[in-house]
């Protein structure tokens, strides 16, 4: 039933001689929230990175829906159906907010010079599509109402929501989302858990998320995975790691 | 209050000696031997109240600054009409400024209409030029290369194979988005100052193999007697070089007169000028312009989008070239004559001094810095060798108001409407 969409086994990455990310091995279904956690400088960002090709691993596999993937560039990996966030809001702060909907659609447009230039049918055809998919999209994360207004004027939890929905619009399979409640109030926090596991349930994508707010990745997540010092420490559900004692040596130190 | 007078006394010191080097000592010849003379008294009182005025404008530095800063800046969008009934005017203004511009060259002196040919050609390459370094944001200091191509594809095709005006124009403009293709390719990858050094490295290479390959370019010489456009196969000179041409003051039957041929030039000119701002504003309410500006706001956030950079920097490297070949294929034609000495690095610097100047990414800033900085020149002519000085003082001034130029970019933004 739920099959196998990302598969990645002994992922490494070395920066010279400094080991950042160490045999990692995780395993995405098919509509299912998976959370990395793991202390500051553990290399789960370094995780992403890897996956969404902006490095290339020094080894290991990352198989996504079943092909291989390590070592393709990072807009190839993009048009698979693997997208991501960062971790510090990366919106075009001078463009509008649906402006930013349609970069993101950038591929499924008509680029063709000459179409643009004489405004063919289907040039307008393609955009008209993209205005509503990026509307229908800016009124799922609740953005419709500000809609025309500069991506950089909006307040920061606007931001982290647009920069979702951005992502959404390009079709993705896999959503990973590098801590998208670092900064957010609680009540944001919660609209961004509801948000999430609406986009599992009704849009029936995947999603890989690092967080650090515990509360949150403890309620929505099906799997965790753990990472300390770029080695995997531990993984199961969120019951098992909060009983687990490596990972509660891990956050707490020892005694 | 004792760090500005040291201030004031250091600048002051630095004033005196440099002038004192400038003006206060002169070489002069007697006989065959070289004399040392002073300045005269006269001389000397305007070099001490020069070094007081730096002295006493250093001291009171701050207090300058509040003057200026109180004297209201000229707002260009105070000057203008309101938002919507710009919206309506918009059109009308346009079929007047075109009218106008096809009108204007039959009421003036030969003169100007020849400078105004001239200031369309900067205006191509500034429109050109912005693609590439107020659109996409690459810094492009080579970008004469792209014009030279242009010019001499125009210029060889005509003398070795005769070809005319109107069949090279897309030649040209096709053989300088090779070029721009073939650059671009490697070159894309760097960033900033990495890529301004390499174009620049280009700009030369470009220059100085037309100025050596002399077999086929004529090296130094240039090429001479390139063909004028044709209109539909009249020709505008006074008598036919072969027996068989028409020309146009026989064909319509009326005097000859050498101002036909520089008012055809400037409606050519007029019409290319048109056809590129047209291309390019469309351009920029495309996908690929919505991409340019988004590369340059956030590279890596359109590379984790499917954005595939180096072929949206491509396109816009080629497309600037593009403008610039179909721009040195006109100044091919218009000037008769080419040689590697209109395709110095100072062309540059002034096509990118005509872009920042007009405010990045903004075409009506750039036109209009284009025709300040043809005509400018030319108003300028009685001042002769302070000319250059007069243009240095105008750009440090500008920066220092008004460093995002002329008229700032203000994008067509998309609205959703509903």
């Amino acid at each position: 039933m739920s099959q196998l969409l990302l598969d990645v086994n002994a992922l490494t990455m070395r920066f010279g001689g400094l080991v950042a990310v160490n045999g990692v091995n995780l395993k995405v279904k098919n509509r299912q929230i998976v959370s990395i956690i793991g202390p500051n400088g553990a290399g789960k960002t370094t995780v992403f990175n890897c996956l969404s090709g902006f490095y290339i691993p020094t080894a290991g596999s990352v198989m996504f829906k079943n092909e291989q993937i390590a070592g393709l560039k990072d807009f190839q990996i993009s048009r698979k159906g693997l997208v991501r966030t960062f971790q510090h809001v990366r919106l075009f702060s001078n463009m509008t907010v649906v402006e930013n909907m349609l970069v993101a659609q950038h591929r499924h447009l008509n680029t063709n010079l000459f179409s643009g230039l004489f405004k063919t049918p289907s040039y307008r055809r393609k955009e008209g599509e993209a205005m509503d998919h990026a509307a229908q999209w800016l009124e799922e994360v609740g953005l419709l109402d500000v809609a025309n207004r500069q991506a950089g004027n909006l307040s920061y939890g606007q931001q982290r929501r647009l920069e979702i929905a951005r992502c959404m619009v390009t079709q993705p399979e896999l959503l990973m989302l590098d801590e998208p409640a670092a900064g957010l109030n609680p009540n944001e926090t919660k609209e961004l858990d509801e948000l999430i596991i609406k986009l599992r349930d009704e849009h029936e994508i995947s999603i890989l998320l690092i967080e650090h707010d515990m509360s949150l990745v403890m309620g929505i997540s099906d799997h965790i995975y753990v990472i300390a010092q770029g080695t995997p420490l531990a993984d199961g559900s969120p019951e098992e790691i909060k009983n687990n004692p490596d990972v509660i040596k891990a956050y707490l130190g020892e005694d | 209050m004792t760090n500005k007078f040291y201030n004031a006394l250091f600048a002051s010191g630095i004033a005196f000696i440099l002038t004192c080097l400038m003006v206060g000592i002169k070489l002069d010849t007697e006989g065959t031997q070289l004399a040392i003379k002073g300045a005269s008294a006269e001389q000397w009182t305007w070099i001490g109240l020069g070094i007081a005025l730096v002295f006493l404008s250093q001291l009171f530095s701050d207090k300058i600054d509040a003057i200026f800063s109180k004297v209201p800046k000229p707002k260009l969008s105070n000057m203008l009409p309101k938002e919507q009934k710009m919206a309506t005017l918009k059109p009308w203004l346009l079929a007047l400024l075109i009218v106008g511009m096809l009108v204007w060259p039959f009421m003036v002196s030969r003169g100007s209409v020849d400078l105004a040919t001239l200031a369309l050609i900067y205006i191509m390459l500034g429109l050109g030029l912005n693609i590439v370094v107020g659109l996409a944001g690459l810094l492009d200091l080579g970008f004469v290369a792209f014009y030279a191509v242009g010019a001499y594809t125009y210029a060889l095709l005509s003398q070795y194979f005769g070809m005319s005006f109107w069949a090279c124009l897309p030649i040209s403009a096709g053989l300088a988005a090779l070029f721009g293709f073939i650059l671009g390719f490697p070159v894309l990858r760097l960033r900033g100052d990495y890529l301004a050094i390499v174009t620049l490295g280009f700009g030369e290479i470009i220059r100085i193999l037309l100025n050596n390959w002399t077999a086929v370019t004529g090296g130094p010489n240039g090429i001479s007697g390139i063909d004028k456009p044709t209109l539909f196969g009249l020709e505008f000179s006074r008598r036919a070089k072969e027996e068989d041409t028409v020309l146009f003051h026989e064909f319509f039957g009326i005097d000859y007169s050498s101002s036909y041929k520089v008012i055809f030039l400037y409606l050519i000119a007029v019409i290319l000028t048109i056809f590129v701002v047209y291309v390019i504003n469309r351009l920029m309410r495309m996908p690929v312009g919505r991409a340019w500006e988004a590369l340059r706001e956030d590279e890596i956030a359109c590379r984790s989008l499917g954005l595939n950079r180096t072929v949206i920097k491509l396109s816009a490297f080629t497309l600037g070239a593009t403008t610039a070949g179909f721009a040195g294929a006109f100044f091919a034609a218009r000037q008769g004559f080419i040689s590697p000495e209109s395709f110095i690095f100072i062309e540059s610097a002034i096509i990118l001094a005509i872009v920042v100047l007009g405010g990045m990414g903004s075409q009506v800033g750039v036109i209009l810095a284009a025709i300040i900085m043809t005509i400018l020149p030319e108003l300028a002519r009685e001042f002769s060798e302070y000319r250059m000085l007069l243009f240095g003082f105008l750009m440090v001034i500008m920066m220092r108001w008004r460093p995002q130029g002329l008229v700032p970019m203000k994008r067509p933004h998309l609205e959703l409407n509903r």
